[in-house]
This record gives structure tokens, C-alpha cells and sequence, in this order.
């Protein structure tokens, strides 16, 4: 046992769990952790901070680092401000489960409920977004509490949690002893498997004639993704994966069918739609993957494999749930197909080809024209990464996502970080930060929207002066794009307060003021040259902008309108011929 | 429908936000919550009633399931369940009307706790129904205020 400050006991808490890198921005109740910080730096402690230019970016950097790394994210912020700030991003990693640690400070004990300076109640605030939270007013209770935090955010179903310290909790003493266990009597998340569920599963799924795999991010979460490529390839069953899971299964394998929702592919919609049997793999069935939920896969049977108790049933009944760790779950489900498999077995052949018929008659489709089309883009930036070992993407929020989403390719997982549940604009940039922290070796590009990049951009500062480079495609079409689209089509084009264009920001030279290289793209010619030489400049430790000016009048196709099913996709040309016959 | 709820929880500041707010978010009343003690040191029960839909019921047992601080939860139903309350009710009582509430209370085995010139304290221990029986039988006379404190409950005995 040492003799130390609540402040020392923090920055050693944080050791102990092996935190490499944490994320935030201190502040007059967070002050003392940060000197804690300064001292352990100075004595050599390998922890390292980012400080990021706003507490939300320090929020989405830890996400970003939690889900490129597969480890807790840290975020530490003042009281007041600084917690409020950071909430948008616990809402986006509840949402998305990405594990979190948030560390806030707090008045001091004695001033608690009194609205002193900067006092905020963050317990409270966040009270909703959170897997849990403590509210720490002794130091003596610092180590149990981190100790706790960074058990509950990791287990179970993934999630945010928050410690909010008191001051003189952080400046009072106590003797450290950093403990070997949690004492939460009731954290219980699920750790068996039920095999009498593996048995109906396995004999389910070898009875269907129309099987799929409906994949979310649990498979990334729950490091689940080799298990899963293997019963694919055992069973012959094809895969969909959500925003969330993509890359969760290889999009270049065969068996891959893409995203299915409001944007996905038709053939993906299409084969999870008319499925007889749908296993669900570490996903909750979202609105915007079921669209209407009555007719979302009527005739298929659900097996539903999630970790998370409350998930299961709650939009769609599942006749074989299995709550359990992903991980172990199919790896017993594994065991049982090869046991109740017969040799030789063809697996679902006249399903594989009627999908393979859909993906031939329904492929992604664009038309160029006159201005840059943002697919074009998206699809020269794939081309371009083709050949690269390891590459990350980020993105922001809007139609550029939607677009990242159709015409990426990722074929591992942690390879393709989003805000998929709050979908939060301004999430790619800072998220990038994250995961550049995370895996330094990796090209990280963020697909932003020139609103996303507007709201904050200014993390490319922290990227520059933190030794973080990363590249940014900015899809600047001039509008807050998909609302654009909506307001095209379903409000009678009344572009209400949508348009970003006018002669400013100088998007290049924002860039350039936070010390990243910037150009600038109109056409097509002039595409690749700016993306090889982006990626030359990125791996020689330069942030980089490529600023792509896109036609400001595209539309994200297909797209099942918001309640809708499958049956009601809008195809790419479709909407445009719609209002032509209507001038007529 | 109405349905009661045992929640058991370990003794923590806002173990019981963390509860209400499941119902709160989606716009269900508590109707009554009772919190209190335990055999056990340091753990709580919480009985509380509400008026939900079955399917969110289910979700929201879940979810509080789900909470650090909950050690279990449980639904009481009227058959496996024990269930009392208690009530205080201040009835106007003038002289000439005094028989025949006593004769209520007495029927319903509510005791008379104070006694003033122009009214009576009734307290009531009960199943919550019994309490509801008795107040709509004398309010008629004019209550004048009313306190429960809201159903607790515990299984029934093991019988074998
Ligand atoms: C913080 C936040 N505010 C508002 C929205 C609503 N919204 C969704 S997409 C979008 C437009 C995004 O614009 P941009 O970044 O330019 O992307 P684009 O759709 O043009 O590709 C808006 C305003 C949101 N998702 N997040
Ligand atoms: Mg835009």
C-alpha cells in the first residue's frame, strides 16, 4: 500500500487497467488529476493523454479508439461544461455499445446541490445513456470504483459508464491498494450457454430451406467474427451484416449480401426479407433495419443470439432465443451443426442462387454526370486503399455515410467505425483521432459531409499536434445533404434552412490552420492523383484534407422510406422518373 | 393492466431513479412505491405498482434487471402473493353520523388513531382492495385528507 492523493490514485487506477492512451480536456474540478497526470508523466508513467478541442471530439475519440482497438475508451472532463459536453458522446456510445470509461470532476463534496461554479449533476444528467455510474465524494473509494467502472462497461453487452469525482476526493489521501476483484453483487450479465437452445438452433438451421444470417455489431463487440465466417462457410448460409456489423463478416466473400435498411442494397433487403429462417447474430432488429416491423421477414422463423437479455423480444419475437456470450454461443452451435450435419451436405443451393439473381439484377447504381457524383468518390478511395495493409474509416452522419456504407469494402472487423444508433453528426473526425491513437500502424480515412466537418473539424488540430495523422474525404456537396433529400422528396423541395453553400469556409484552408495538407477536387481527372498523393503525404505523418465538391443534387438510392418495408424500395432513377411523368 | 413489482437492491444512492426512469422515459405513472428494509443488511425492497402494457412490462422488467444495483426483480401476482397497505384517513364525523362510520370501520377492522369534535382519524391495515372498499364507502361523509403508503408484498408461505 502506498500513500497517495485521490488524484494519484486515478492516473494509477487507470495503469492498472492498462489504459495506454485517454482522451479530454481539464478544467478547475479535474485540475488535480491532470497535475497526477503531470507528476506520473514526468516519473515516466508510458500513459499518454490527447487533448482534444472540445470534450465531445475527446468523447467520440475514445469511441473511436474503443471500437479500432477493442478496448475501453477513456474520456476525462471537468464538472459543469465539460460533463455537459461530453454527453453526446455517452449517448453514442450507449447507443452503438462501445465501451467507455468517462472520468468527470465535481465541486467539492461540501458544495454539492448548492449550483456552486461549474457544478452540473452528471450522475443525473447522464443517468439514461449510462450502463451505470458512481458519484466518488472519498478518495478511499477511487480504486474499487475504477476497478468496477471498467468491469461494467466491458461486460456483458458492452456500454458507457461514468465516474464522476469530487474535488477533494482527488486531493484528500488515502493508501492505494488497487483490488483484484469487483464486488457488484448485482452484475450478473449472461456467461453459460444453453444447449438445449444450441440443439433447436443447430436442428433449425439445417432444416431451412431459406436461411440467413442478420449480423450487427454484437459480432464486433463479442470478437465473435471468426466463428461466424466459419458457420457460414460450414452451412453455406449467406450473410447480411448492419451498419454497426459491417465488416463484422468479409464483404468480398461469396456468401456476403450485403446491408440491408433504409439505404441497403435491394438484394439484401430482399433476401432478408423473404428468408424462411433468420438468425440474428448481436443485433436488436432497429427501425431502421426493419422499416415496418409487421412486414419485416413474415415468413421467416427468428433464432436470436444476443448477449443482451432485454434485446431479445423486444421488436420482433424470437422462437429460439439464446442469450449468451456471442463468442462461446457459436462456437457450441459450431460443434452442433458438425455433429447433426450430414456429410456432403450442399448446404441451401436454390436460396444461393436466387440471391446471387438478385445481386445480378439489383447491383448499386449511379449515373455521371457534369460535377463529381460522391459515389465516384467513395469508389476511387476504395480502389485506391485496395492494395493497403490495414486501413480504418470513420465517417460522419448523412448521405456520405449512406454512401460509405454501399461502396466500401471491408472485409475485417473493427474496420469500419460509424455512428449508427444516435447518429451523430460530426462523430468521423474525432472517432479517426481515436482509432489512429489505436492502431498507429493503420491508414484511418474519415468519410465526412461538409455539415459533419463544420461541426467538428477542429479535432484535426489534436490530430496534428498529437502525432495522430489522418486522412479526410470530405463529400462537400453544399447542403446538409440527407435532409436535403427528404426535403426533395417527401417536402414538396422547400429546401428549409439546408443550404451550406457561399463563398465560405474555405474548406482547404480551414484544413490547412489546423496544419493538415488540403486540396481541393472538382473532377473526375483529378481524383486519383489527389488520393495517391493523400496517402503518400498521410504516411509520411500528415493530416490531409481532400475536398471533393460533389453534385449537390444527388440522392442516396435505394432507400425504403421511414415505416415502410422492403416491398416499397425507391430505386436509384426511379424518383427522378416519378416527378418527370408528374410535369407532364 | 396493473401489475406489482418486487425489486430488490442493494442500499445506493440513486438505485431508485435508476428504476423510475425506466417507466418514466416511456411515459408510465408509478402509482405506488413503497421502500424499506430488508432481512438483509444493506439491501432494499422496493414494491412498486404501475399501469402498463404487458409487452413493455416484460422490456422494462428486463431492463431493470439489467441495473448494476438490482439484485432481483419479481412480478407479484394476486395468487402467489401476500399484499397489505396502510391507510390513514381524516373522515368528517359530526356527532349524529359518528355510529355508522364506526360501524364501517369496525365491519373492515380500521381502527380509530384520532378523534376530534367534527372528525376522525381512521387507520386501515389491509389488502390494498379492502383499503379501496373502505374508502369509497366513507367518502360520502366528506374525507378530508388521505395518506397510503402504498402496496408491499412478499410470496406467499411455502406450504410443503
Ligand atoms: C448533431 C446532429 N444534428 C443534426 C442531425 C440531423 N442530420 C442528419 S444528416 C444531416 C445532414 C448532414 O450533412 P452533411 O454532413 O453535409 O452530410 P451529407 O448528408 O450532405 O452527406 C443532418 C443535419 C444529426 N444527425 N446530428
Ligand atoms: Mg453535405
Amino acid at each position: 500500500m502506498t500513500r497517495m492523493t485521490g488524484a494519484d490514485a486515478i492516473i494509477r487506477s487507470l495503469e492498472a487497467e492498462g489504459v495506454d492512451v485517454c482522451f479530454g480536456v481539464p478544467g478547475g474540478m479535474i485540475i488535480d488529476t491532470y497535475d497526477a497526470l503531470y507528476r506520473a508523466q514526468a516519473n515516466g508513467s508510458k500513459l499518454r493523454h490527447v487533448l482534444a478541442r472540445h470534450e465531445q471530439g475527446a468523447g467520440h475519440m475514445a469511441e473511436g479508439y474503443a471500437r479500432a482497438s477493442g478496448k475501453v475508451g477513456v474520456a476525462i472532463a471537468t464538472s459543469g461544461p465539460g460533463a455537459t459536453n461530453l454527453i453526446t458522446a455517452i449517448a453514442d456510445a450507449w447507443m452503438d455499445s462501445t465501451p467507455l470509461v468517462c472520468i468527470t470532476g465535481q465541486v467539492p463534496s461540501t458544495k454539492i446541490g448548492t449550483d456552486a461554479f461549474q457544478e452540473t449533476n452528471a450522475t443525473g444528467i447522464t443517468l439514461p445513456i449510462v450502463k451505470h455510474s458512481w458519484l466518488v465524494q472519498k478518495a478511499s473509494e477511487i480504486p474499487a470504483t475504477i476497478k468496477a467502472a471498467f468491469h461494467v462497461a466491458q461486460t456483458g453487452r458492452s456500454g458507457p459508464v461514468l465516474v464522476d469525482i469530487t474535488k477533494d476526493a482527488q486531493i484528500a489521501e488515502l493508501d492505494f491498494k488497487y483490488p483484484d476483484h469487483v464486488d457488484l453483487p448485482g452484475w450478473n450479465p449472461p456467461r453459460k450457454v444453453n444447449h438445449r437452445q444450441i440443439m433447436a438452433a443447430a436442428k433449425a438451421i439445417l432444416e431451412a430451406d431459406k436461411p440467413i444470417f442478420y449480423v450487427g455489431g454484437g459480432i464486433i463487440n463479442g470478437e465473435a467474427s471468426a466463428e461466424l465466417l466459419e458457420l457460414a462457410e460450414l452451412t453455406n448460409i449467406p450473410v447480411v451484416t448492419t451498419l454497426t456489423g459491417k465488416g463484422g463478416f468479409p464483404e468480398s466473400h461469396p456468401l456476403y449480401v450485403g446491408v440491408p435498411g433504409m439505404h441497403g442494397m435491394k438484394y439484401s433487403n430482399l433476401a432478408l426479407n423473404r428468408a424462411d429462417l433468420v438468425i440474428a447474430v448481436g443485433t436488436r432488429f432497429d427501425d431502421r433495419v426493419t422499416g415496418n416491423v409487421s412486414a419485416f421477414a413474415p415468413n421467416a422463423k427468428v433464432i436470436h443470439f444476443e448477449v443482451d437479455a432485454a434485446e431479445i423480444g423486444k421488436i420482433r419475437e424470437a422462437q429460439i432465443p439464446i442469450c449468451a456470450p456471442l463468442q462461446p454461443a457459436l462456437v457450441r452451435l459450431l460443434a452442433e451443426l458438425r455433429k447433426q450435419m450430414s456429410e456432403g451436405r450442399e448446404g441451401p443451393t436454390d436460396w444461393l442462387d436466387k440471391i446471387a439473381a438478385w445481386k445480378e439484377e439489383f447491383p448499386l447504381r449511379y449515373e455521371l454526370g457534369d460535377m463529381l457524383k460522391p459515389q465516384q468518390v467513395l469508389e476511387a478511395v476504395r480502389d485506391v486503399t485496395e492494395g493497403l495493409g490495414d486501413v480504418v474509416w470513420t465517417t460522419g452522419v448523412g448521405q456520405h455515410q449512406m454512401w460509405a456504407m454501399q461502396y466500401l469494402v471491408c472485409d475485417r472487423p473493427r474496420s469500419f467505425i460509424t455512428s449508427g444508433g444516435l447518429g451523430t453528426m460530426g462523430f468521423g473526425i474525432p472517432a479517426a483521432v481515436g482509432a489512429k491513437a489505436a492502431r498507429p500502424d493503420a491508414t484511418v480515412i474519415c468519410i465526412d459531409g461538409d455539415g459533419c466537418f463544420q461541426m467538428t473539424s477542429k479535432e484535426l488540430t489534436t490530430a496534428t499536434l498529437h502525432g495522430l495523422p489522418i486522412i479526410v474525404v470530405l463529400i462537400r456537396n453544399g447542403y446538409l445533404g440527407m435532409v436535403r433529400q427528404w426535403q426533395e422528396m417527401f417536402y414538396g423541395e422547400r429546401y428549409s434552412q439546408t443550404d451550406l453553400t457561399g463563398p465560405i469556409p474555405d474548406y482547404a484552408k480551414m484544413a490547412e490552420a489546423f496544419g493538415a495538407v488540403a486540396m481541393t477536387v472538382t473532377n473526375a481527372g483529378e481524383l486519383d492523383a489527389a488520393l495517391e498523393r493523400a496517402l503518400a503525404e498521410n504516411a509520411a505523418g500528415r493530416s490531409v484534407l481532400v475536398d471533393a465538391v460533389c453534385d449537390p443534387q444527388e440522392k442516396v438510392f435505394p432507400m425504403i422510406p421511414a415505416g415502410a418495408s422492403a416491398a416499397d424500395t425507391i430505386e436509384y432513377g426511379s424518383h427522378e422518373k416519378a416527378k418527370e411523368v408528374e410535369a407532364r | 393492466m396493473k401489475h406489482t413489482l418486487s425489486v430488490l437492491v442493494e442500499d445506493k444512492p440513486g438505485a431508485l431513479s435508476r428504476i423510475s426512469n425506466l417507466f418514466a422515459r416511456r411515459g408510465y405513472n408509478i402509482e405506488s412505491l413503497a421502500v424499506g428494509q430488508t432481512e438483509r443488511e444493506g439491501v432494499s425492497r422496493i414494491t412498486l405498482r404501475v399501469d402498463c402494457a404487458e409487452h413493455s412490462l416484460e422490456q422494462i422488467t428486463k431492463q431493470i434487471h439489467k441495473l448494476v444495483n438490482v439484485l432481483r426483480i419479481t412480478e407479484l401476482t394476486p395468487d402467489d402473493a401476500v399484499e397489505r397497505e396502510i391507510a390513514l384517513f381524516t373522515v368528517a364525523a359530526p356527532p349524529e353520523r359518528r355510529g355508522e362510520l364506526m360501524a364501517f370501520a369496525d365491519h373492515y377492522g380500521a381502527r380509530v388513531s384520532d378523534l376530534g369534535p367534527q372528525e376522525i382519524v381512521f387507520e386501515m391495515v389491509g389488502h390494498p382492495e379492502d383499503l379501496d372498499s373502505f374508502e369509497e364507502l366513507v367518502r360520502p361523509y366528506g374525507i378530508k385528507e388521505m395518506v397510503r403508503t402504498g402496496r408491499i408484498g412478499l410470496s406467499r408461505a411455502v406450504r410443503h
